[in-house]
């Protein structure tokens, strides 16, 4: 396991080199880069964070959240910003084998845990089971929701398999597999495209071939 | 038009999968807010109006200026050339300059180092308001005849007359609500200031035509000097037809004063306050019928609110009224269409334009009929159906295409509407708290720009020497596989897998002087466009092939296995290797104008669509009269999508458009305060259908008989037609509600969407 210092390498600031090559037209140059103001670095608080696993290191400003750490810090930007508000769950991903909305929670609070985005699930060369069964079931229309969606069943499914039970299961002490227990329990991840049927399908085969 | 080669047309194949499946499901398909950004990147936030209607007394904006990571802040008087992010009436503002029309008005810009820096400074100016005299709602703006056109009127006969002579005369109206996009990826642009005062903007939109146009106008460049690309959007549903200007607008002013990169990533509630909406209308009739239901004359008034500028609305109105005859033969009918003027967000574009709104009038209609004779609705439905004889639209039409009989009739076969309507009536006789009904309504979706000039579509086709395909077309590509769609076709046309053929983003300088991609037309203008610029290739590496091999052009093939030339076989790429040392060109660029379509607006008279896809649903709901809740129980759907180009496609098409629809009629509501606030503006207090919200039963069938029109293939559009198949969720519900007094010979004052507030409401208003 590596540990890597991401900080020099934000998405903020990784194209400086090329940024530099073309400089704007002088008469616009109105305002160099160099005069905004920028916070100072005090404040930042240390966090180390495995990702897709990988142990990561990073200074954060203690305010921000999980999702903007991923996006914004690490350039993961498979996970995706729907709402930031914590009502949508396109930015779900894994945290210590849970699904969090990642923009509802402070990266600092994940110090030394481990978390699984999209991106640590497979690449598409080599897809995740349930990354195969979206494709093959057509889970998804513009794709924005998709990786979201696929986070939360890999967690979901888990869930069931532990025995944990949703507001529909009808015997707690039988937690079982089904439609309804998937649509209950996915409810926290909007598709406006409304792809659902195919959505279910996907993690309904994915369950299948796991059983 | 030409049609398409008939050598052309091969048997059904299996759907292609979304051009980038693999991408999405691995989060490496890019969207605009996914790229690097350079170390010199500026972020935006707009200042935001909080009066509905007021002049601008005074901007202080030293705080802003002041606050911490804050690099510039921009008003109207920085703009150097037109002040305007307007589609046709030029009444859109970028900054308010001296007026605001409504809560949430662009007035100023931050420019600052981070988006959360630009969004906190943008809320410390200090704004004195002169407030002006507001009208919020459908009534106010009436009260106070404020339109945004004249208020139009589309007749055929004599309504009036009748009126008086028919057997059975009623009225009735109800309220119908808007609806908020909520494209999961909010609205965002990047605009990247290049050499000699050119710009390049990346942003989410389904127009990058207007935007370049917006923008050179905006900046004092010519169309040349600006380039717009999207390779892709997170969802649009027409949110994105008119309302991306603002935000690359916005961007490209930014990138051109301070010469620099600027990212605009609108926060989802302001993004929700800020852009427009589906139209909220309000919807009176007066309808005479016989015995038997069918309708004889038909006053309808259809009143809509516009919000404070015109944006699309002309048009989207215009769609309402050809919509509301849907199946049906309403011989003598007068349509009176009022625009109004709100100081409220400027409604737009949203999946059905207006069409939605007008059918659900005439499905209300049918109801209010089939309930006053005590017939079942559906087959007051049947009787008015178009037949021959009786195949003529208000607005001169004729229905050539009329497949809606057969459908609902399979509908009702393989539906067994019937059965179960007979048993749903037995269940409500001993169920005195669930009430339950069904309801099947059909569509027909007139397919086309009713501005006829935007029917037209451009595409650009490269073949390489060693064999690989480059398209580009001025389509947009928001989830409805628009791209594979094309990309097929034109594989088709070389003999090639798709997977030869490599698509391109939507570039303004690649294919100029595009249409929206909206009016469900993708699929048909650029599919056309790409198989005509292919076709010209193809052509030309045919007579390359004939005189090469001294055959007729006749003996020259394209196959899967490879190219035939006489005795000869070749590769693909083997050919194109060999056309490209003979000096052939391999590039072309292909257009589209759909024939055969013209309209006159000034009399509402005319052949605006080119042709029609219907479709039907059943719906089986259930109500809970104590709570105001409903469940949707089952839902069968059979849709028209003429020869498919991707079934696989299609049916996702058909269920997100339901779902939609559903979300609109029942679950999604929005509230404004009686300041013009939105107070539903995030997905905490607006609700859109969740996959627990999805049917049980979900059953939908493909109608894949040809298009009578020579179309791509003969298949067609899809993208809104189905959004209207919701409106059996509407019916549904009401019939469910009237079942608390079935001797009663009326309808309940159900408005839509039918929350359990609205149910209440129905159920209490009908007991009284
Ligand atoms: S972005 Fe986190 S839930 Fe919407
Ligand atoms: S695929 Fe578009 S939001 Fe789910």
């Amino acid at each position: 396991m590596t540990t890597e210092d991401f900080n020099r390498v934000s998405r903020r600031t990784i194209l400086g080199a090329s940024a530099a090559i073309c400089a704007a037209p002088a008469a616009t140059a109105a305002v160099p880069a160099s005069a905004a103001k920028k916070p100072g670095a005090q404040g930042l608080l240390p966090v180390t964070l495995k990702v897709n696993g990988k142990h990561l290191h990073l200074d954060l400003d203690p305010r921000t959240t999980l999702l903007d750490a991923l996006r914004e810090h690490l350039r993961l930007t498979g996970t995706k910003k729907g709402c930031d508000h914590g009502q949508c769950g396109a930015c779900t991903v894994i945290v210590e084998g849970r699904r969090i909305n990642s923009c509802l929670t402070l990266a600092v609070m994940h110090d030394g845990e481990s978390v699984t985005t999209i991106e640590g699930l497979g690449t598409p060369e080599k897809l995740h089971p349930m990354q195969k069964a979206f494709v093959v079931h057509d889970g998804y229309q513009c794709g924005y929701c998709t990786p979201g969606q696929i986070c939360s069943a890999v967690a979901m499914l888990d869930e069931i398999a532990a025995g944990l039970p949703s507001h529909v299961t009808a015997d707690l002490d039988k937690v079982r597999f089904s439609d309804a227990e998937v649509r209950e329990r996915m409810s926290g991840n909007i598709c406006r495209c409304a792809a659902y049927s195919n959505i279910v399908a996907a993690i309904r085969d994915v369950a299948e071939q796991d059983a | 038009m030409a049609e398409c080669d008939p050598a052309l047309r091969i048997a059904a194949k299996p759907s292609n999968a979304h051009d980038s499946a693999r991408l999405h499901v691995s989060g490496a398909a890019g969207y605009v807010d996914d790229g690097a950004e350079p170390i010199d990147m500026l972020h935006l936030a707009f200042g935001q109006s909080e009066e509905a209607h007021a002049r601008i007394a005074h901007m202080d904006l030293s705080a802003v200026r002041a606050a911490q990571g804050v690099v510039a802040v921009f008003t109207a008087a920085d703009i150097p050339g037109a002040n305007d992010v307007s589609p046709v009436a030029k009444d859109d503002r970028l900054l308010a300059d001296g007026e605001v029309m409504c809560v949430g008005q662009a007035l100023f810009l931050v420019v600052a180092t981070s988006q959360r820096a630009a969004r906190q400074a943008a809320r410390l100016a200090r704004i004195s308001y002169e407030p002006r005299a507001a009208c919020l709602t459908i009534a106010e703006a009436r009260a106070s005849s404020s339109f945004i056109e004249p208020t139009q009127r589309m007749a055929r006969g004599d309504a009036r007359a009748a009126l008086s002579a028919a057997a059975h005369r009623v009225s009735g109206g109800f309220d119908i609500g808007g609806q908020d996009h909520f494209y999961l990826e909010g609205q965002i642009a990047i605009a990247t200031p290049g050499e000699d005062g050119q710009v390049h903007i990346l942003s989410s939109t389904q127009h990058p035509s207007e935007i370049q146009h917006l923008v050179a106008a905006m900046l004092n460049l010519s169309s040349a000097d600006v380039t717009v690309e999207v390779r892709r959007m997170g969802g649009a549903f027409g949110g994105k037809e008119t309302q991306a200007a603002l935000f690359a607008a916005a961007a490209a002013l930014a990138a051109h004063l301070t010469g620099r990169p600027t990212k605009f990533r609108c926060d989802r509630d302001d993004d929700m306050i800020i852009t427009g909406k589906r139209h909220d209308f309000r919807i009176d009739y007066d309808v005479g019928f016989d015995d038997q239901g069918h309708i004889l004359g038909l006053q309808l008034r259809l009143a809509s609110r516009c919000g404070a500028t015109v944006d699309l609305s002309p048009a989207i109105n215009d769609r309402a009224m050809f919509h509301v005859d849907n199946c049906y033969w309403l011989p003598d009918i007068e349509i009176v269409s009022e625009r109004l003027k709100t100081h409220t967000v400027s409604n737009t574009a949203f999946r059905g334009f207006g069409g939605p709104q007008g059918m659900l009038a005439i499905e209300r209609i049918m109801d209010e009929v089939a309930a006053f004779l005590g017939r079942d609705p559906l087959d007051v439905r049947i009787s008015n159906l178009y037949g021959p004889g009786r195949n003529v639209t208000p607005y001169d039409m004729v229905v050539a295409d009329n497949i809606a009989p057969e459908i609902i009739a399979r509908l009702r076969r393989e539906g067994r509407y019937d059965e179960r309507a007979a048993s749903i009536e037995a269940f409500n006789a001993g169920s005195a708290i669930l009430k339950k009904a069904i309801a099947l309504t059909p569509v027909k979706f007139g397919i086309s720009f009713t501005t006829t000039h935007l029917n037209q579509a451009g595409a650009l086709v490269h073949v390489y020497a060693d064999g690989s395909i480059q398209i580009n077309h001025g389509g947009t590509e928001m989830g409805q596989g628009l791209y594979i769609k094309v990309a097929q076709v034109v594989a088709d046309v070389f003999a090639v897998p798709v997977s030869q053929v490599r698509i391109t983003a939507t570039r303004t300088d690649k294919v100029p002087n595009t249409s929206a991609t909206a009016a469900s037309s993708g699929a048909d203008l650029n599919g056309m466009a790409a198989h005509n610029a292919a076709m010209t290739i193809r052509d030309r590496l045919t007579a390359f092939l004939a005189q090469t091999f001294a055959c007729a052009e006749s003996e020259v093939a394209f196959a899967a296995d490879g190219v035939v030339a006489g005795k000869e076989k070749l590769s693909f790429a083997d050919l194109a290797r060999r056309a490209h040392m003979g000096r052939i060109s391999l590039s072309a660029t292909g257009y589209y104008a759909t024939p055969g379509i013209a309209y006159d607006r000034s009399t509402h008279k005319g052949r605006p669509f080119y042709y029609f896809a219907y479709g039907a649903a059943l719906a089986e709901v259930a109500v809970d009269i104590l709570t105001g809740e409903h469940r949707v129980l089952a839902v069968d759907i059979v849709h028209d999508v003429g020869r498919s180009l991707n079934p696989a496609i299609d049916l996702g098409q058909i269920e997100g458009a339901f779902i939609q629809g559903q979300g609109w009629l029942t679950t999604e509501e929005l509230m404004f305060d009686a300041k013009g606030r939105l107070l539903t503006h995030s997905p905490a207090t607006y609700k859109i259908p969740t996959a627990s919200d999805r049917p049980r039963h979900f059953r939908i069938s493909l109608w894949q008989d040809e298009n009578l029109e020579p179309t791509i293939h003969r298949s067609k559009a899809v993208g809104e037609p189905p959004f209207s198949l919701a409106n059996c969720v509407f019916s549904a519900i009401g019939r469910a509600i009237a079942a608390i007094s079935p001797e009663k010979r009326s309808l309940p004052p159900l408005n839509a969407p039918a929350t359990p507030e609205n149910i209440l409401r129905a159920v209490r208003g009908y007991r009284d």
